[in-house]
């Protein structure tokens, strides 16, 4: 008989070390330190303002756009610090790709915002383009309900459907990590399953995070959990311990809804 | 409202006694011989016009998206007052200005009388610079930040960000400050009077002088009586009349763009 071995764990995607993120000196993030790993689905959870968007934007560097920030610690993507000088942050957010906690689809047509991020990244081809929107807005969940008027405008969506564009626009871009922000919250079950089977089978291909505040939903898509706590990372491991034996007792609070 | 009735009043027995479309379409302008031609004005005022435009908006627009999007913030704090400052100097000032470097430069430079369409275009469009960069301006930062992270998260750099998001989201501001700048462009009286030459004959090259039509009334008003004062209050009318006919053009354009 052979010996039945652990799966191998492979080298991280992220490798966080020691991060703390204060707004104009406020800290968000406390000293947090944590792998990701590549074809997995991590989720984070947490309370209202326990700094789980700030820390998802640290990954792709979106926090550099908001003045006051200030970023210690170490990131590193596949061994390089993302915050080294020199790093090129434009690249850095092709491979690092992100649907924001609030919807923000382009003043522009359906089929547009799609095809931005290829457009950007040099495809020109008609026929190309087309195929990638549809595949994207289908992968999405969307194409069914904006085939039809793929060049009316974008904001004329419901907050639902623009959901889901965006996540249509992220698509369209070979991205290899995920940074997904609450990315379910403005959906029905129905659409809301459909994201769901998406990231299941994403994962096969992406690094993928998501934050969510729907405790099923983690437990769903998850491999690994998260959970934070006023800018601290109070535990981590894998989802299927996390939510049936948490180690810490705000853990359990928190998943089983005693919380504060 | 009183003064457009009052001129109104005043103009149109000339329209009458010397026919409305002889007046704008004839190119003779002879007081004295009782022939009242004011084509070579209109068109001298589209001429100067339209070329202030051509150098105003590029360069304004540009201006305005390199202190809203790309200039440090300290560089921008001091830029802005010198734009501010251009436009507080007196019309005469500039008249001044350009009657004893611009006319010359242009002389030397390009041949001709130095007093030209080209000098009076020259000119305006410095005018009217600091009313398109501060309309500009504002237009652009007032486009949504979710816009630009939107962008620059998929991968894109600030320049296209810029060009394919920030200046097509802010198109309508930026109609609205060319509208204000050709207002003023063309009614402009002063500095133009100064550089143009004010020859009542029909502009045949950006180097030929040419008389506008606000020109044409400062210049006689004085000394006009009869007929003659007539023809200028119908000149007047005219005036009012372009303006309108502009401000519909743009006002028309704009309702595309709203509806596109
Ligand atoms: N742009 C900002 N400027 C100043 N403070 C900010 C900014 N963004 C977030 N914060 C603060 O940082 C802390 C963490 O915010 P963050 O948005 O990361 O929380 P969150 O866990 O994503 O919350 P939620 O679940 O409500 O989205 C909060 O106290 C918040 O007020
Ligand atoms: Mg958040």
């Amino acid at each position: 008989m052979d010996h039945v071995h652990a799966p191998p764990v492979p080298a991280p995607t992220f490798t966080v070390r020691n991060l703390t993120i204060a707004y104009s000196g406020n800290p968000a993030i406390k000293n947090v330190s944590l792998d990701l790993y590549p074809r997995s689905v991590t989720a984070f959870i947490g309370p209202s303002g326990c700094g789980k968007s700030t820390f998802l934007r640290a990954l792709n560097r979106m926090n550099d756009l908001i003045p006051g920030v200030t970023t210690q610690g170490r990131i590193l993507l596949e061994g390089e610090d993302i915050y080294a000088p020199g790093v090129d942050v434009v690249n850095l957010r092709k491979r690092v790709g992100m649907v924001f906690q609030r919807p923000n689809p382009f003043p522009m047509s359906i089929f547009d915002n799609v095809a931005y991020g290829p457009r950007i990244h040099g495809v020109t081809d008609r026929d190309r383009l087309s195929a990638i929107v549809e595949r994207s807005l289908t992968a999405a969940a969307l194409w069914d309900e904006v085939k039809d008027r793929l060049h009316k405008s974008a904001l004329d969506l419901s907050g639902g459907q623009q959901q889901r564009l965006c996540i249509a626009r992220l698509l369209a871009v070979d991205s290899e990590v995920l940074l997904m922000d609450e990315p379910a919250s403005a959906l029905d079950p129905i659409s809301t399953g459909k994201i769901e089977d998406l990231i299941d089978e994403l994962k096969n291909r992406y690094t993928i995070l998501i934050v969510t505040h729907n405790m099923q939903q983690a437990g769903r898509v998850s491999d690994r959990t998260a959970f934070f706590l006023s800018g601290e990372l109070i535990e981590y491991g894998l989802t299927a311990e996390v939510f049936e034996s948490p180690r810490d007792r705000r853990t359990e609070d928190y998943i089983t809804g005693r919380f504060g | 409202m009183i003064i457009g009735l009052f001129v109104a009043a005043r103009g149109l027995p000339l329209f009458l006694s010397f026919g409305a479309w002889r007046f704008i379409a004839s190119s003779q302008w002879e007081p004295a011989q009782g022939l009242f031609g004011v084509f070579p004005m209109i068109a001298g005022s589209l001429l100067v016009t339209a070329g202030a435009l051509l150098l105003a908006v590029p360069l304004g627009v540009g201006m305005a998206a390199f202190l809203a999007e790309l200039a440090p913030a300290p560089l921008a704090r001091a830029l802005r007052p010198a734009v501010d400052l251009l436009a507080g100097i007196p019309s005469v000032v500039y008249g001044f200005v350009g009657l004893a470097v611009l006319v010359p430069w242009i002389r030397s430079a390009f041949g001709g009388p130095g007093f030209s369409v080209l000098a009076g275009a020259l000119l305006l469009g410095v005018m009217v610079l600091p009313t398109i960069v501060a309309v500009a301006e504002d237009a652009i930062r007032a486009v949504p930040r979710t816009y630009r992270e939107g962008s620059l998260a998929l991968g894109a750099t600030p320049w296209q960000t810029l060009t394919r998001v920030v200046l097509p989201a802010a198109r309508p501001g930026i109609v609205a400050a060319v509208v204000l700048g050709m207002g003023r462009a063309i009614g402009e009286t002063m500095a133009v009077l100064m550089v143009t030459g004010n020859v009542t004959a029909l502009p045949d090259s950006l180097l030929a002088p040419a008389r506008t039509l606000t020109a044409n009334i400062a210049l006689e008003m004085s000394y006009a009586s009869g007929r003659h004062q007539e023809a200028l209050f119908a000149t007047g009318i005219v005036l009012f009349l372009v303006i309108m006919a502009l401000n519909a053009a743009a006002a028309l354009a704009r309702r595309k763009e709203e509806r596109a």
